[in-house]
């Protein structure tokens, strides 16, 4: 039989802020174990918290980025489940007033936009982190708490997306919107992006939702996607087998590419929400939203519709640019030298992207500058320097970050046109080439071609490749 | 012995004209200590050597004129829930026997900032649930006025100490009551402050949204010079005001000519001792005499206040209770299998049974299907509460009622009875449930020789009128300068 | 309101305690007259009455990121039931 499979995610990103959501502690990766905790973020007795105001807003600007109604009234809930990785054994988060509800984000899936909803946007604290040695018989777990009490951001959609291709699009376009707001690094090696899908069946053309199973442990987007292949697999078979689907969460094995139930709904825990009576509630007003938004930049899909329409670059070229904030800034920042986009986007996509590939760089810390690359673009333009030297120039601004006119001038990279100068290398090279001059007059054409190169290579490669060919040509036959 | 009966400010003027040194002081303090508190049992750990450190700097510094604290060197127990660093810090429950907390409660940096001297950690019911401090882990601690009797709870042994003269100043912590009842129980002055006068950083929690620390001394003044330290803002408690702090002695003498008393007709019904209901009535005369005007006022709600409480506070207590788990500090069971069992085994090996009771009513209250009718209720009564001091507030300047419906009670009397021992918190409660401030003063005897209480109620952050109309009354009378034969 | 053994043995386990059944015994008698007590609370009309969470009127309280300093991992271990190299350990959690 044929099933409407329907997904929903939910994603965690850890806020990039220097300390943690209720202490002064570092969020730093990658610290020893237990180094930044203090007595708030391991949860000793007598400790309360204060919300890191910074947190707060880049939360405020996620909900606001995603289209969100900001509840005008919010506080924080208590969620209380026992586990050794949280220090009170709650959690600080969010139930009864999300700081944002209803809202939405469009993606794009083989050039058709799609919305998809929002259900609510969370702010909570981030857990410590549990290691299970691996050595067989260990009957211990190990904990370290310098992960516990970062800020963390909770992102819930509806159950809108229909198949892995619309869940690949989901991801990506909320990682880009996080970026580019800068609330998060998203670095899922490093954990501060996870995502948990819902999954369930439903007969095509019904309404009514099957029961979903909740999806944890998915530790990159390739294991969310093919968690999704399988459970969808998994779950029309038994439906076809004429079994129920029943309410659970799983968890997503990597090694063995399979899902295994870890708990029944029966099972659920009861979380005892209530308000947390350590902190205040907050009352966001307009300005405050306002304030915010203006800090919120263009959002990735509709630069990408801005750079086709008034650049007119092509939407694969478009969608190069705006893959990372910073190709996309880094470009428009040429533009306002000298507008060339075209030109300018074929540099970045082409000759960047491959620079920064070839030489493993940072595209955070690059040294070439944009108003570096516009001035070599000029030089280019007015016949300064040659394609083929600017491609040299390029590489070498981009390995010291100088200035192009800094570049040529030290090598004595300009192009010489003068066409007195070029006349006496050609004499030279004429003269050096007897074979050469008797293979052209006998009509073979490649001659012109070699005698090009060899002039070429007398004025290492400055000489102007137009005036060149015209004045050889005219020696050659006159 | 003289020495050990006057008034903290009295011993100030003493050491700061260098009249007596700190370090006789303390070395006469802990004679008594140990002559006196086997019988009274307020203690759970002395701070000896490190108290007489600090008093020898202390003295260092008088004797080379150096700027000292508002508090140089009178020396105050602080009640066994307040964590203060290298001392154990066990709220008298064996879950934290070894706790040593690895840094010092908000309160605690004040008044070392201001030269006080530690003297050591007092007992309480374990994590401060119940009224008779007959709940520790640890002791008993009993009545001064009499050893078969309960000091009330859970500040028993702060109140106990200073009504022995074996601390001239403690710290307490309410959340229903727990300074002013054993206050009024143990004849001493107790204050609980407006809700957010004083930073809970580092008093451990029972329930957040009620808990207050205050004073406990042995007359008004010192009341108001103790709270006067320990009031104020701290960037560590978000709950905790940004409202300035007075000198709370500065018109504490302006008398009560013109003010007007209210009397809540509820606070004086069914289950008011009769002594109790006597020495009120005759307290209110008093404030007449002093150009007062008595009126009575209606608090509709107050019959609900022990209902709400006991939903709300241990709705918090289970949630705040929950991290001891044995994983990062405090007691852990031995030979556990699995995380679960460590969880259980140490749980129920190291809370005693009040606290189970409590954390199992208040987990029951916010579980599945239970929330709205019981916490989402209690806190919507709670509001009636309030609304009901609000509206009083309008009329009148304080209300004045019991602080207790009964003297101090025997010991063992209630324990077996959760519900009538929750009920000896009837009039506390109201004002931690609307998060006004309370102060209990003596007010005179019971038959049986028993000190009995009287409370004082005013509106939010009017502490400084609160502690003006106290003094009217002690001015007036001589029941804070009674001392129990020991 | 009165309240049985499996409602004690759930809460219990919320709770995260064991206990005898003579415990459970004695708890069911008095939180059932704990919980009979708290029934008076149906009878104030708080149809259109807010929830009071905090007795304080205040909002909107922050702190800056700013980094303060932690305390060392020896300070904290120093009080730890038990420890195992630069961790907590507790005994083995399976999912």
């Amino acid at each position: 039989m044929d099933y409407e499979v329907v997904i929903g995610l939910e994603t965690h990103a850890e806020l990039s802020t220097i300390t943690k959501l209720f202490c002064g502690c570092s969020t730093k990766f990658g610290a020893e174990p237990n180094t930044q905790v203090c007595p708030v973020c391991l949860g000793m007795p007598g400790v309360l918290p204060v919300v890191n105001k910074k947190a707060f807003e880049y939360a405020l600007k996620a909900a606001i980025a995603l289209n969100c109604t900001i509840n005008r009234y919010t506080n924080f809930d208590r969620k209380s489940y026992y586990y050794p990785d949280l220090p009170k054994n709650y959690q600080i988060s969010q139930n009864y007033y999300n700081l944002g509800i209803d809202g939405y984000m469009t993606i794009e899936v083989n050039n058709v936009i799609k919305k998809i909803r929002m259900h609510n946007v969370h702010l909570e604290e981030e857990a410590g982190k549990l290691i299970h040695p691996e050595n067989a018989g260990a009957d211990y777990s190990l904990v370290d708490f310098n992960r516990a009490g970062v800020p963390l951001l909770e992102i819930v959609s509806c159950p809108d997306m229909r198949n892995a291709t619309e869940v690949e699009s989901y991801m990506h376009a909320l990682k880009k919107i996080l970026l580019y707001t800068g609330i998060s690094d998203c670095k899922m090696q490093e954990g501060s992006l996870r995502f948990e899908a819902s999954i369930s069946l439903r007969k095509i053309g019904e309404e009514k939702l099957g029961n979903r199973v909740e999806m944890k442990n998915l530790n990159s987007m390739k294991s969310v996607l093919k968690a999704i292949e399988y459970e969808t697999s998994r779950q029309s078979e038994l439906l076809d087998r004429g079994e129920k689907i029943e309410r659970e969460t799983r968890l997503w094995d990597e090694i063995r590419e399979r899902s295994v139930r870890m708990r029944s709904k029966e099972e659920a825990q009861d979380y005892r929400y209530f308000p947390e009576p350590d902190l205040l509630p907050f009352v966001i007003d307009e300005k405050w939203i306002c304030s915010i938004q203006e800090t919120i930049p263009e959002l990735p899909l509709e630069r990408k519709q801005r750079f086709v329409e008034t650049f007119q670059l092509s939407d694969y070229d478009a969608g190069l640019l705006i893959e990372d904030k910073i190709l996309a800034d880094f470009f428009e920042e040429c533009l306002k030298e000298v507008n060339l986009p075209k030109v300018f986007c074929n540099w970045i996509i082409n000759d960047l992207l491959r620079e920064v590939k070839e030489k493993k760089l940072d595209i955070t810390s690059l040294k070439i500058k944009p108003d570096q690359l516009a001035s070599l673009v000029i030089m280019i333009d007015k016949g300064t320097i040659s394609n083929t030297i600017a491609k040299e120039v390029f590489s070498e601004m981009i390995d010291t970050g100088k200035e192009p006119k800094a570049i040529v001038e030290e090598k004595k990279l300009v192009q010489i046109s003068d066409e007195g100068q070029i006349s006496e290398i050609l004499d030279k090279v004429i003269a050096s080439n007897p074979n050469a001059i008797e293979d052209y007059k006998k009509g073979k054409k490649n001659a012109l071609a070699f005698l090009m190169g060899q002039v070429m290579k007398e004025s290492k490669g400055k000489a102007n490749p137009k005036v060149v060919n015209e004045l050889l040509k005219s020696k050659l036959e006159g | 012995m003289k020495l050990l009966s006057f008034t903290a400010l009295q011993i100030r003027r003493k050491i700061l004209a260098r009249e007596i040194r700190t370090s006789d002081l303390i070395k006469e303090l802990y004679e008594r200590i140990n002559k006196v508190d086997p019988d009274v049992q307020s203690f759970l750990a002395l701070n000896e050597k490190a108290a007489f450190d600090a008093a020898k700097e202390i003295d260092q510094k008088i004797a080379n004129s150096v700027k000292v604290g508002l508090l140089a060197g009178i020396p105050i127990a602080i009640k066994d829930n307040i964590c203060t660093e290298g001392i154990a810090t066990t709220c008298a429950s064996k879950i934290l026997r070894n706790f040593i907390p690895p840094y010092d409660a908000f309160v605690i940096k004040r008044l070392k900032e201001e030269d006080a001297i530690i003297i050591g950690k007092t007992n309480l019911d374990e994590f401060a649930m119940g009224s008779s401090t007959e709940n520790s882990s640890y002791k008993i601690t009993r009545n001064p006025y009499n050893l078969n009797c309960v000091p009330g709870g859970s500040s028993g042994g702060s109140t106990a100490a200073v009504a022995a003269d074996i601390a001239f100043m403690a710290l307490g912590s309410e959340t229903g009551g727990s300074i002013r009842q054993p206050a009024a129980l143990c004849g001493v002055v107790g204050l609980k402050p407006t809700y957010g006068r004083v930073s809970r950083y580092g008093l451990i929690a029972f329930g957040s949204s009620l808990d207050q620390i205050g004073p406990v001394a042995k007359d008004v003044c010192d009341t108001a010079l103790l709270l006067s330290v320990i009031a104020g803002k701290d960037k560590h408690d978000s709950t905790c005001a940004d409202i300035g702090v007075p000198d709370y002695l500065k018109g504490i003498d302006g008398g009560v000519k013109g003010f007007r008393v209210g009397v809540p007709v509820e606070y004086f019904g069914k289950g008011l001792d009769d002594d109790v209901r006597t020495a009120v009535d005759k307290a209110l005369k008093i404030y007449e005499k002093l150009g007062a005007k008595i009126v009575e006022v209606s608090l509709p709600h107050t019959e609900y206040a022990v209902a709400v409480y006991y939903i709300v506070a241990n709705a918090e207590a289970s949630s705040n209770l929950a991290r001891f788990d044995g994983v990062r500090y405090g007691f852990r069971s031995n030979d556990v299998k699995g995380i679960d069992e460590m969880y259980c085994r140490s749980r129920s090996e190291g809370f005693g049974n009040e606290v189970k009771r409590r954390i199992m009513l208040g987990n029951y209250a916010l579980s599945s299907g239970y929330y709205d009718a019981y916490y989402l209720k209690a806190s919507k009564v709670r509001n009636l509460i309030k609304k009901d001091f609000d509206e009083v507030f309008k009329k009148i300047d304080c209300i004045i009622c019991p602080t207790s419906p009964v003297p101090a009670f025997e010991i063992g009397e209630r324990v077996n009875n959760p519900l009538e021992m929750y009920l000896s918190d009837i009039y506390t409660i109201p004002a931690n449930l609307s998060g006004i401030p309370g102060i209990s003063i003596p007010c005179g005897f019971s038959k049986k020789g028993l000190p009995i209480g009287l409370q004082i109620l005013t509106n939010c952050f009017e502490e400084a009128k609160m502690l003006q109309i106290a003094y009217a009354f002690e001015r007036e009378t001589d029941f804070h300068l009674a001392k129990p034969k020991l | 309101m009165s309240i049985n053994i499996k409602d004690i043995e759930y809460i219990a386990s919320l709770s995260k305690f064991k206990l005898n059944d003579d415990e459970k015994m004695v708890f069911v008698g008095q939180l059932s007259e704990v919980l009979s007590y708290i029934e008076k609370l149906n009878k104030p009309d708080t149809e259109n009455v807010m929830p009071l969470v905090h007795p304080l009127s205040m909002t909107n309280v922050f702190r800056d990121d700013k980094q303060e300093e932690s305390i060392s991992r020896e300070n904290v271990q120093f009080i730890a039931p038990a420890v195992m190299g630069a961790f907590f350990k507790v005994p083995k959690v399976i999912e």
